[in-house]
This record gives structure tokens, C-alpha cells and sequence, in this order.
């Protein structure tokens, strides 16, 4: 069992040096099978693993990663409910993407294809290299591994120097986070004297809570620069600069997912400290108005999904906030099934419009992309909310959650909630409703996806509407299997006595009526003929994301910049090697000084001697008297 | 004897090198050598060899209570590796180079990496000093014929710096000498000296300060970019990988045992320091447009935080930075190849002036990108493993300096990504527009150098083998106060 | 004659020879004035020896002055050979700065 599991990652580990070494012998064909087969054979033994139970309550370690007399880190993998089913997330909608991409890339030179592969399957193995690892030190890794994929991958297309800019923005971006991780890993080994999960929740009740506090604060740091959350979501948006494939699988379903699977697996920490907790929910929900604001008004189809996905996780980060860890792992879930959904089809537009990403310039597709258009609605449905979609059950279990931990913040979730149907809907008739807009050309082009591409979007789409029911609430005659799932490890959100059957009612009840209305002003509004996509006042500023990029570039870029040039031409080069250079200066200018004695001249040299000598003759005379003379001075 | 071998080889060959007219001749000869030495140390290192060849002694100044007196420890077994790696990748990296009187550079190089042998390997005070001068007056030569147009002033200033820190060294060995009971030179009866406070703190400093500008720790360290820029680059590899961690070195084997007391009083101010030169130099690669100064800067930074990890001087730090010790060494001579490289090709150093090398050299660009994750200390790179023991024990040593330290992660991936973007990414320029891959020799060196780092990066643990034993040495002793 | 007339004379000399030295840039009239510095000492040589002679008489254990007669001809000869020396030295001066002004000798200089 141990060589299977260690099989996992090792696979797309493989996949990776395989189509990196030969990729420029492979043909198109065979790496996209080498890419997607050693994926799928993965996911094959993550479900014989979850098939078999096959779950291990304690670490299965392979060697020592690091060790030293106070220090011992194993390179050990945990498998356990938590991780396997991120595992599925990953293999599985990992393997669907990859097929996708296999028609998507096709334009590009077999070399290039079998570089986007091997980066993909490279970040795959660090994936699950991440939710694998039975220590903090190897999450690290798998962490930093996903980091360094995200930045390969955005700037996959390395011509063009603004996606290289946003590819070094999210990797620095992250990094600023993972400052705050390995801070918070440094605090755990000098409390804990080790990293390993067992030892840490084990022994978590006998820290100081202060402590407890300042660990997963910082703990949570490295999420929120891995989640894009605030301050640090900036990089998200930017990100869309990559393949559209990899936007779907790095930047929705899996690696910004990560956050959310780092707090629920620490989730016996975060328990101990309310204050962390305040500050999740907080963040998170600030997070998702925020980002959800900004996507009421953006003009590419990928930037609203974006910001629809820093919106998504500020709500899994609320559901953590308020102590539900499984439904915030549930909502990862869905989310990873709808996102990736819309991300594809979004990819599957781009593709029929060849290439052209502004919304503006859509419109009407639903004719022409029939097979597009039924999974994309799926998906706008179910991250509406619409009922019995897999959105509306794991919203609807976070906002019910919300309600039990404070009113303010359920009301502000509902409201987050309300903006995400507006703006999905408002996506929706855009690109597929109202006529088309763009040019005779790329209306002439026009055409449905190849089947690599829509039998995942079929797949994808059949989760996104019926994944839910894993955990439908018992009030629609449902049963918590992912709670129950998950109990070993993730402790489920206790209601306590109160009824929340009458909530579930009025969720559902809201739900449709809200939904309703804003399907009818979405319609109304945008799905038109003519659509400029051009906004003033408030609206302008949402637009344009409330500027805050303008802000930090004002506040932080700029400045360091500035700082950085004022030390390198002040500091370094006047102050510390002037002074250096300087010493060396005097040096000469002394030497150039004593130098002028030596004129050439013999008449000086002569008279200096005869001087000397008298002088010397008159010194040597006088000794007594001299000496007298000195030693009343002093 | 293999201890003796690892000096006599360099010195030999490398005096026979001078004699030689042909260029293949000399270069084939010297690559010869440095593999021979190689597999001397490799011999010993596999158990091959009984361990008894690690030490060596033998009368030298008998009358000044000198002896000629070689050991190996886990610390300088792994110094020792990385000085004889080190030669052979250079010379294979260079291998289609053209140096102008050829018989003389390669000697000299030989001559180099005896002397820093000599420097690791020596346990005797005037030893150790000897070679500590035969490793620089090379290094002085090597600068100042082979390089770019300002090196004589490089080359002065960098001579003129290290050779004042010899001095104080030189006053404070002769100083300890008088000291010692049996007025003896060597490590064992200098640790057992007793002295006062004042002495001791006094000694320190004259050592510390030789060893400081060697390194270079902040602010002693503007010499560095300045050499390392105007040197030729072959040079500057075994400058920066191998003979900047003699201060490190002779600062863990020297300084801590002899003056622990000192040590301990100024770890606060020498820590800072280091972090300061750690941030500082960070932020100054961040702005650098000439890719050899960049490099440059990006190793004074790794060196503050080397040196920072010295004086912490807990389990934690004191492995991290024997780990680091060699894995900065070759993944910066990884970066001084490609920089080679670069300048030989296309003529330019000028950031700027580069671009879009990963259209027209790919494996150049891979090769690089393996490094630049190894600079940036990215997990399963080797720079990991040691970075996060040092900034682990620098966490334990003061939580505050340690955050402030961690901030040259986000710096360091600043700078790395701006150089990589600038040469690899992108369109080609007109420098650019001509360029070749690496040819196969530096790609080779290139190549053996990545697997190391990404080897080691995921299986360190033959390096913690190899200095488990100096870390129980140098704790041990720690731990008395 | 008492000694010390000898050694006014001499002394005056030697003046006459340091002054020469110091204000003329002729380089043989410094030859001779340095010849002319010797000489006082020659002469201020040969008066004490004299001197000695009278107070202690051949016979006595003291040492007479006659060592000082011999010294005499030594600086005689060592004159005679740096002249030959340094009238080559001027002759060759001459035949490359076409002067024997000594102020020119500062070339070395730079």
C-alpha cells in the first residue's frame, strides 16, 4: 500500500520528466497521452485507496527529509479522509482538464505542447505532494512546488512581457504569504519540536492559546497570499494571462484552493484561538464582496471569472471562519466542479472566437455553441445558488452556518451570494444571449468545440449539478456523507439544538425568488445587440477594481523601487565604497603631499641636508640643555 | 596521505602547468589534475581508502612549535568537495575558451585550489596562514591579467582589502602564539588557551575581521562586486563559490572554538549585521542591470544570512549553513556559468541589452531556471534544506530578526525573476537575435550542476552524514555557555 | 702657530665650500666646491695630527696623530676617483641636455 500511495505523486512526476526530457521528439499525440495517462492512472489509485479505506491514521514515512539531534522532518505522506479527497479533486478534475487542453493547445509546436504538459503534470505532483505531506514541511514543498507551476504556466506564452509581469506578480505575491508560513512552521518546531500533524494536534491543547493565536494567524498568511485573498488577491485576475486550461485548474479548482485545505487541516488549532477564527471569517468575507463587487462590471470573460473565484473562496474562508471546516471542503468541491466547468467553457468560447476574451464582443453564442452553452448555464446555475445544484447546497450550508455564528456576517454572505447570481447571469447573457457583436470574421468561424473538449465539459457539467448530493440537508430528505466522510479528521459544524429546518425553507424560498428577479433584470440589461461595456461614476470605479492595483503600485511598488535605486547609487555606491574609496583617496593625497619633497632639484636636497646636519650638530651639542627644555614641557 | 595528496596534487600539476606551451596540452593536463584530486577526496570519502588518510603531520618550524598538521573533519570534508568539484566543472565549462597565455592561468588556477586545500584542511595556526596568503596571491594574478578593463583597480582593491584582514590575522595568530602554554600554533592548544575577557574580545576582533571582509559580510563587502564584475568569469566562479566560504569556514572552525566567550558577547551585533547585509544587498540585486554585479549581490546576500547563521550558533543553524555552505557553492557557480556563457556569446552583460534566450537556447534556459529556483531557495533545490534550517535556528536565536530576515525570500524572488525574465523571456533584441545554445561543454558542467542541486534538494541526506560529526564537535562546544 | 688658526681656516673653507654648493648651479663649480669642503677637512686632518704629535712624542703609549696623515692620502685618492667618476658623469650630462646646469638633472622625476 505504501508504494501505491508513494505511486500517486510519483506518476505525473513522471509524466513531467518524460514529456520535459524528450519534448522534442514526442508528437502532439503521444505526449498528450503520456500528460493525461499518468494522471488518470493516478486517479485510479486514488479511488482504489478510497475504495479500500485504505486510510492510514498515522503517517506513512518513507526517509528522512531532514534530521538533526533536536530536528527530525520525514519526508511521510498522510492519507487520510482530508487528503483523499483533495486527492480526487485533484487527479480528477486534473485528468479532465488535461484532456481538454489536449484539443485546446493544439495550435501550438509539439515542443511547446510538451512544455505546457510537463509543466502541468509537474504541478499535479506538487499538488499532491501538498495534500499529502504528513507535515508542515512537506505542505511547504508541495506549496512552493505549486507556486513555482503557477508562475511557469502564466507565463507560459514568455513573448509577451506583460504575462511574464503578472506570472513574477503571483509568485512574488505568494511569496509574501509564504513568509508568513514559514514563520508560522518555525513557531510550531520551537513549540512543538517537530512539524508532523499527529504531534502538533496532539499535543495543541497544552500551548499557551496566545501562542495558538500568533501561529495560525500567520498560518493563515500563507493562505491568504495562496487564496488570493485580502490584501493579496491582486495577483488572481493578473493570473488569467496563462492558458485558459491552466486559469481552470491552477487558478479555480486546485491551487488556490490550497488555503482552504491548509486551515481545515490545521482546523485543531484554529479551534483553540477565536480570535484567528474572527479574523478568517472577516477576511474572508471582506474578500468576497470585494471581489465580487469588482465582477459586476468587468469586461473579460476570464477576469469575471476571476474575481468570481476570489469571491468563491472568501466564501469557503467564511465557512471556515464560522467553524464549518467540512462545508468550506464541500464548497472547495463543488466550487472545483463548476469553476473548472465555467473556466472550460469560458476556454471553449475563446476558442470558437478565436481567442478574443472581451464580452463586449460576444453575444449570441448559444446557437452556434450549443454543447458550450447547456454546461456553461449548468454552471452559472449552480454558482447562483439555484436549488439542488451543488452551489446551493454547499452555499446554502455556509450562509445557514453564518446565521448560527453572527447575523452581520450571514446577512453580508447573503448579500455576497446576490451579487454572484447578478454577475454570473449578467456573463451568461452577454456571451450567449442578445446578438452577436463582433466582427463578420470571427462570426464566420464560429463552431462548437472538438469532443476532447465538451466531453469534459459534460462530465464537469453532470458533478456541477449533481455533486451536491452528497450532503443534501436532511430537511430535502438528504444524509451528511461528506460530514461523515470527513468526522475522522475535520470535525463537522454543530448547530446545536437549534431548528434549522425553517432557515433551510427560507433559503430555498429566497433563493428562487431572487434568482428569478435577477434573471429578469440581467436579461433585460444585457442581453442586447448593442453592448459598449463603457461605465461612469461608482460604476466606473468597480470597473476599474476600486483602483486598488493603481494603489499599491502607488503605495508599495513604487516607493520600493524608488528605495531600492536610493540605496544602490547613495548608499552603496556614495556612502559605504566612497567611504571604502575614500580612505584609499587620502591615502594618496598624503602620499602626493610628502611627494612634493622630493623636487628633483639637487640644490633642495643639498640644502636640506646641510640643515639636517646642523641641525642634528646643534641637538647633539645641546643634549643637556635639550633634554632640560623637553622634559619642562612635559 | 590522501590529505597531503589533495594539496601536493594541485601544487605539482599546476608548477608543472607553467611549463607547458600548448594550450590543449595544458588545459587537457589540468583537467587532469583537478579530476585526480577529485578522486582522491572520492576514494576517501567511499571508505576506499583507511580512514587514517584524512590527517597528516609532519615536523615543519619545530623550533616555533609549528607542525605541519592536516585533518578532515565532517565540515571540511564537505569543503574539501566542494573546492575539488568545483575545478573540474570550470575547467570543462571553459573548456572551448582561449585564455591568453594559457600555461599561466591554469597554474595559477592550480595553484588557487591548493591553497584554499591548504586552508581548509591545515589545523596548525601558521599552516592555515600560509595558505590562506598562497590561495590570495593566485587569486591576485588570476584577477588582475584575465578579466575586463577596470580590473587592475578591481583587483587592487580587492587585494589591498583581504590582504589588510590577513595582517590583523597575522598579529593575532603571533599574538595567541605567545599566549598559549606550549607556545604552539596549533587549533588544539589555541582552544585550550585560557585568556581574559579582554584579550579575548580583542583577538576576536582581529580575527573576525579578516575573516569578515573574506566572506564579505556587511559593510566590508564593496570590494566584492566590484572584483567579481571585472574578473573574468571563470575566475569569479571559484572566487565566490569556493574561496568566499574560507571566512565562513575558518569563522565556524577558528573563531567559534578559540573565542567562544567573544563570540557570544558580539552574536547580537554580528547577526544584525548579517541581517542587514542580507536585505541590503537584496535590495540593491534588485535594481542591478548588469548581470554579473547581480549575481554578485545575490550571493553577499546569502552570505549575510551564512554568516548571521554562524553566531546563532544552535543545531539548527550551525547545520543549515554547512549544508548551505556547499549548496550555495554550486548553485552559484551554476549562475556564474551561465553568466559566462552569456558574455562570452553575445558580448554583453547589459540586462537590458538581453532577451528571448529561451526561443533561441532552451536548455541554457532550463539549465538556468534549475539555479535561479536553487538562488530563490525553492523547495527540492538544495538552497532549501539549508535556508530553512537557518532560518529556523535564526527563529529560535529571536523571532523578530527572524521576520525581518524572511523578507529577503520575497526580495530574492524579486531580483531572481527579474534577471531570468529579462535574459530568457520575452522578444530577442538585437544581442539577441544571433544567439546559440550553450555549446556542449558548458552545457555539461551545467547539467551535472542542476542534478546535484535537484538531487540534493530532495535527498539531502548524504550531506547531513557527512557533517553530523562536526556538528556534534562545534554544538558541543556551544553548548558550554 | 696655535691650532686653532688652522682651524678658523678650515672651517672657513668648508663654508666657502657649502655655500658654493648650495647657491651655484654650474655642476663644476659644484665639483670643486664640494673638492674645496675636502680639502678643509685635509687640512683640519693634517693640524690635529700635527697637534697630537707635539703633546704626546714618538715613544709614548698613546696613539700619535699620525693615522690622520694616512687618512689624508685616502681622501686624496677616493677624490681623485670620484672626479674621474663625476667629470664623466658632467661630460655625459653634457652631450644629452647640451648644459651643465644641475637643475636640469631633475628628469627622474617623472
Amino acid at each position: 500500500m505504501n508504494t501505491i500511495i508513494f505511486c500517486i505523486p510519483l506518476l505525473p512526476f513522471l509524466g513531467f520528466l518524460l514529456t520535459g526530457i524528450f519534448r522534442n521528439y514526442l508528437s502532439r499525440q503521444l505526449c498528450g497521452i503520456i500528460a493525461s495517462g499518468t494522471i488518470f492512472i493516478s486517479f485510479l489509485l486514488v479511488l482504489y485507496v478510497f475504495f479500500n479505506h485504505a486510510y492510514s491514521p498515522e503517517a506513512i514515512t518513507y526517509f528522512d527529509f531532514i534530521s538533526n539531534p533536536l530536528l527530525r522532518i520525514s519526508f511521510a505522506f498522510q492519507v487520510d479522509q482530508l487528503s483523499t479527497l483533495f486527492m480526487l479533486i485533484i487527479t480528477g478534475v486534473g485528468f479532465l482538464i488535461h484532456v481538454y487542453s489536449t484539443a485546446y493547445m493544439h495550435e501550438e509546436t509539439p515542443a511547446h505542447y510538451a512544455r505546457f504538459f510537463s509543466y502541468l503534470n509537474l504541478f499535479v505532483f506538487s499538488m499532491l505532494l501538498l495534500v499529502l505531506g504528513a507535515n508542515y514541511v512537506i505542505m511547504f514543498v508541495g506549496w512552493e512546488g505549486v507556486g513555482i507551476c503557477s508562475y511557469l504556466l502564466i507565463g507560459y506564452w514568455f513573448k509577451n512581457n506583460q504575462y511574464n509581469y503578472a506570472a513574477r506578480k503571483a509568485f512574488v505575491m505568494n511569496r509574501i504569504g509564504d513568509v508568513g508560513f514559514l514563520l508560522a512552521i518555525f513557531w510550531i518546531i520551537s513549540k512543538f519540536g517537530s512539524a508532523d500533524y499527529s504531534v502538533v494536534f496532539s499535543n495543541a491543547t497544552t500551548i499557551d492559546t496566545a501562542e495558538i493565536t500568533g501561529i495560525t494567524i500567520l498560518l493563515f498568511v500563507g493562505a491568504i497570499g495562496k487564496s488570493a485573498q485580502i490584501p493579496l488577491y491582486t495577483w488572481l485576475p493578473d493570473a488569467m494571462a496563462g492558458p485558459t486550461p491552466v486559469s481552470a485548474l491552477i487558478h479555480a479548482a486546485t491551487m488556490v484552493t490550497a488555503g482552504i485545505y491548509m486551515v481545515a487541516r490545521s482546523n485543531v488549532l484554529y479551534s483553540l484561538s477565536p480570535v484567528s477564527m474572527g479574523i478568517v471569517a472577516i477576511i474572508g468575507l471582506a474578500t468576497a464582496l470585494l471581489a465580487a463587487s469588482i465582477a459586476l462590471f468587468q469586461n473579460d470573460i476570464k477576469k469575471v471569472l476571476a474575481y468570481s473565484t476570489v469571491s468563491q473562496l472568501g466564501f469557503m474562508f467564511i465557512a471556515l471562519g464560522v467553524g464549518a471546516y467540512t462545508t468550506g471542503v464541500f464548497h472547495v468541491m463543488t466550487h472545483a466542479f463548476f469553476k473548472a466547468l465555467l473556466f472550460l467553457g469560458a476556454g471553449s468560447v475563446i476558442h470558437a472566437m478565436g481567442g478574443e476574451q472581451d464580452i463586449t464582443k460576444m453575444g449570441g453564442l448559444r446557437k452556434k455553441t450549443p454543447i458550450t452553452y447547456w454546461t456553461f448555464l449548468i454552471a452559472v446555475l449552480a454558482i447562483s445558488g439555484f436549488p439542488f445544484t451543488s452551489g446551493f447546497i454547499s452555499k446554502d450550508e455556509i450562509i445557514i452556518a453564518a446565521y448560527s455564528y453572527s447575523k452581520p456576517i450571514f446577512w453580508l454572505t447573503s448579500f455576497a451570494a446576490v451579487l454572484t447570481s447578478f454577475y454570473m447571469f449578467r456573463l451568461l447573457m452577454l456571451v450567449f444571449f442578445g446578438s452577436f457583436r463582433g466582427t463578420p470574421d470571427q462570426e464566420k468561424h464560429l463552431h462548437e468545440s472538438p469532443a476532447a473538449m465538451t466531453i469534459p465539459l459534460i462530465i464537469l457539467a453532470v458533478l456541477s449539478a449533481l455533486g451536491g448530493f452528497i450532503q443534501l440537508p436532511h430537511v430535502f430528505g438528504g444524509h451528511d456523507y461528506l460530514n461523515e466522510f470527513l468526522a475522522p479528521v475535520v470535525p463537522a459544524f454543530s448547530h446545536g439544538t437549534e431548528d434549522i429546518a425553517m432557515r433551510e425553507y427560507y433559503l430555498l424560498g429566497a433563493t428562487i425568488i431572487g434568482l428569478l428577479i435577477v434573471f429578469v433584470l440581467t436579461r433585460k440589461w444585457y442581453a442586447v445587440s448593442t453592448f459598449e461595456g463603457k461605465y461612469s461614476g461608482f460604476k466606473n470605479v468597480l470597473a476599474h477594481k476600486w483602483y486598488i492595483d493603481e494603489l499599491y503600485d502607488g503605495l508599495i511598488v513604487n516607493p520600493f523601487t524608488n528605495f531600492a535605486g536610493f540605496l544602490k547609487s547613495k548608499i552603496e555606491n556614495s556612502g559605504i565604497d566612497g567611504l571604502v574609496n575614500g580612505i584609499g583617496r587620502f591615502i594618496r593625497y598624503l602620499s602626493r603631499q610628502v611627494r612634493l619633497v622630493q623636487s628633483g632639484l639637487v640644490g633642495n636636497y643639498i640644502l636640506i641636508m646641510v640643515l639636517s646636519i646642523t641641525v642634528l650638530f646643534l641637538v647633539f651639542w645641546n643634549q643637556d640643555v635639550l633634554m632640560g627644555f623637553l622634559q619642562k614641557i612635559f | 596521505m590522501i590529505a597531503l595528496l589533495l594539496i601536493l596534487i594541485p601544487v605539482v600539476t599546476g608548477v608543472v602547468a607553467f611549463f607547458m606551451k600548448e594550450r590543449k596540452m595544458v588545459r587537457n593536463w589540468s583537467i587532469f589534475s583537478s579530476l585526480l584530486t577529485l578522486l582522491c577526496l572520492l576514494a576517501l570519502l567511499a571508505n576506499l581508502a583507511p580512514a587514517s588518510n584524512a590527517s597528516y603531520h609532519a615536523a615543519w618550524l619545530p623550533f616555533m612549535g609549528s607542525q605541519f598538521s592536516l585533518e578532515m573533519t565532517g565540515l571540511v570534508k564537505m569543503l574539501v568537495l566542494l573546492n575539488a568539484l568545483i575545478y573540474p566543472i570550470v575547467f570543462v565549462a571553459t573548456f572551448q575558451r582561449t585564455f591568453d597565455q594559457p600555461a599561466r592561468y591554469y597554474g595559477l588556477m592550480l595553484l588557487m585550489q591548493a591553497g584554499m586545500m591548504g586552508v581548509f584542511l591545515s589545523t596548525d595556526a601558521l599552516v592555515f596562514y600560509f595558505f590562506w596568503e598562497l590561495a590570495l596571491v593566485p587569486a591576485y594574478f588570476l584577477c588582475s591579467q584575465w578579466g575586463n578593463e577596470k580590473r587592475i583597480q578591481a583587483t587592487f582593491k580587492f587585494f589591498v582589502y583581504t590582504f589588510l584582514g590577513s595582517l590583523l590575522m597575522l598579529i593575532g595568530i603571533i599574538i595567541m602564539h605567545g599566549k598559549t602554554p606550549d607556545h604552539s600554533f596549533s587549533l588544539q592548544s589555541f582552544i585550550h588557551t585560557t585568556l581574559t575577557a579582554k584579550e579575548e574580545n580583542f583577538l576576536f576582533w582581529l580575527f573576525f575581521l579578516a575573516f569578515a571582509i573574506k566572506m564579505p559580510l556587511f559593510p566590508f563587502h564593496t570590494w566584492q562586486p566590484f572584483a567579481y564584475e571585472q574578473s573574468d568569469t571563470s575566475v569569479t566562479i571559484i572566487l565566490s563559490s569556493v574561496m568566499v566560504k574560507m571566512g565562513l569556514f575558518a569563522a565556524l572552525r577558528w573563531l567559534l572554538p578559540v573565542f567562544p566567550h567573544a563570540a557570544h558577547t558580539y552574536s547580537h551585533l554580528i547577526i544584525i549585521l548579517g541581517v542587514i547585509g542580507l536585505l541590503y544587498a537584496s535590495i540593491i540585486a534588485s535594481r542591478q542591470n548588469d548581470l554579473k554585479r547581480l549575481i554578485a549581490y545575490a550571493s553577499i546576500a546569502h552570505i549575510g544570512l551564512m554568516c548571521a547563521s554562524i553566531f546563532v550558533a544552535n543545531e539548527s543553524s550551525i547545520q543549515g549553513l554547512m549544508v548551505q555552505m556547499f549548496n550555495h557553492g554550486i548553485i552559484v557557480a551554476g549562475l556564474w556559468i551561465t553568466a559566462e556563457v552569456i558574455e562570452t556569446q553575445y558580448g554583453t552583460r547589459k540586462i537590458s541589452e538581453l532577451g528571448g534566450l529561451a526561443q533561441k537556447a532552451p536548455v541554457l534556459a532550463l539549465l538556468l531556471m534549475v539555479m535561479a529556483l536553487g538562488n530563490i531557495a525553492l523547495p527540492l533545490t538544495s538552497a532549501f534544506i539549508g535556508e530553512f534550517l537557518m532560518f529556523n535556528g535564526l527563529f529560535q536565536y529571536n523571532m523578530i530578526i527572524a521576520a525581518v530576515a524572511l523578507i529577503s525570500i520575497i526580495l530574492s524572488a524579486i531580483y531572481t525573476f527579474n534577471m531570468v525574465q529579462n535574459i530568457y523571456y520575452g522578444n530577442t533584441l538585437p544581442a539577441t537575435e544571433n544567439a546559440q545554445e550553450a555549446n556542449r561543454y558548458a552545457r555539461f558542467s551545467l547539467i551535472v550542476l542542476s542534478l546535484l542541486v535537484l538531487f540534493l534538494g530532495f535527498y539531502p541526506h548524504p550531506l547531513f552524514q557527512l557533517t553530523n560529526d562536526s556538528l556534534q564537535a562545534i554544538v558541543s562546544k556551544i553548548n558550554l555557555f | 702657530m696655535p691650532v686653532s688658526y688652522y682651524i678658523i681656516l678650515a672651517a672657513t673653507l668648508f663654508c666657502i665650500g657649502v655655500v658654493g654648493v648650495l647657491t651655484r648651479r654650474n655642476a663644476i663649480i659644484i665639483f670643486m666646491c664640494v673638492e674645496l669642503m675636502l680639502n678643509a677637512v685635509n687640512l683640519l686632518l693634517v693640524a690635529f695630527s700635527k697637534m697630537q704629535n707635539i703633546a704626546h712624542p714618538p715613544g709614548s703609549v698613546v696613539i700619535n696623530g699620525s693615522d690622520a696623515q694616512i687618512f689624508v692620502f685616502f681622501i686624496m685618492v677616493v677624490a681623485a676617483a670620484e672626479v674621474s667618476v663625476g667629470l664623466a658623469i658632467i661630460v655625459m650630462m653634457y652631450r644629452n641636455v647640451h648644459s651643465i646646469d644641475v637643475n636640469f638633472l631633475n628628469r627622474l622625476k617623472n
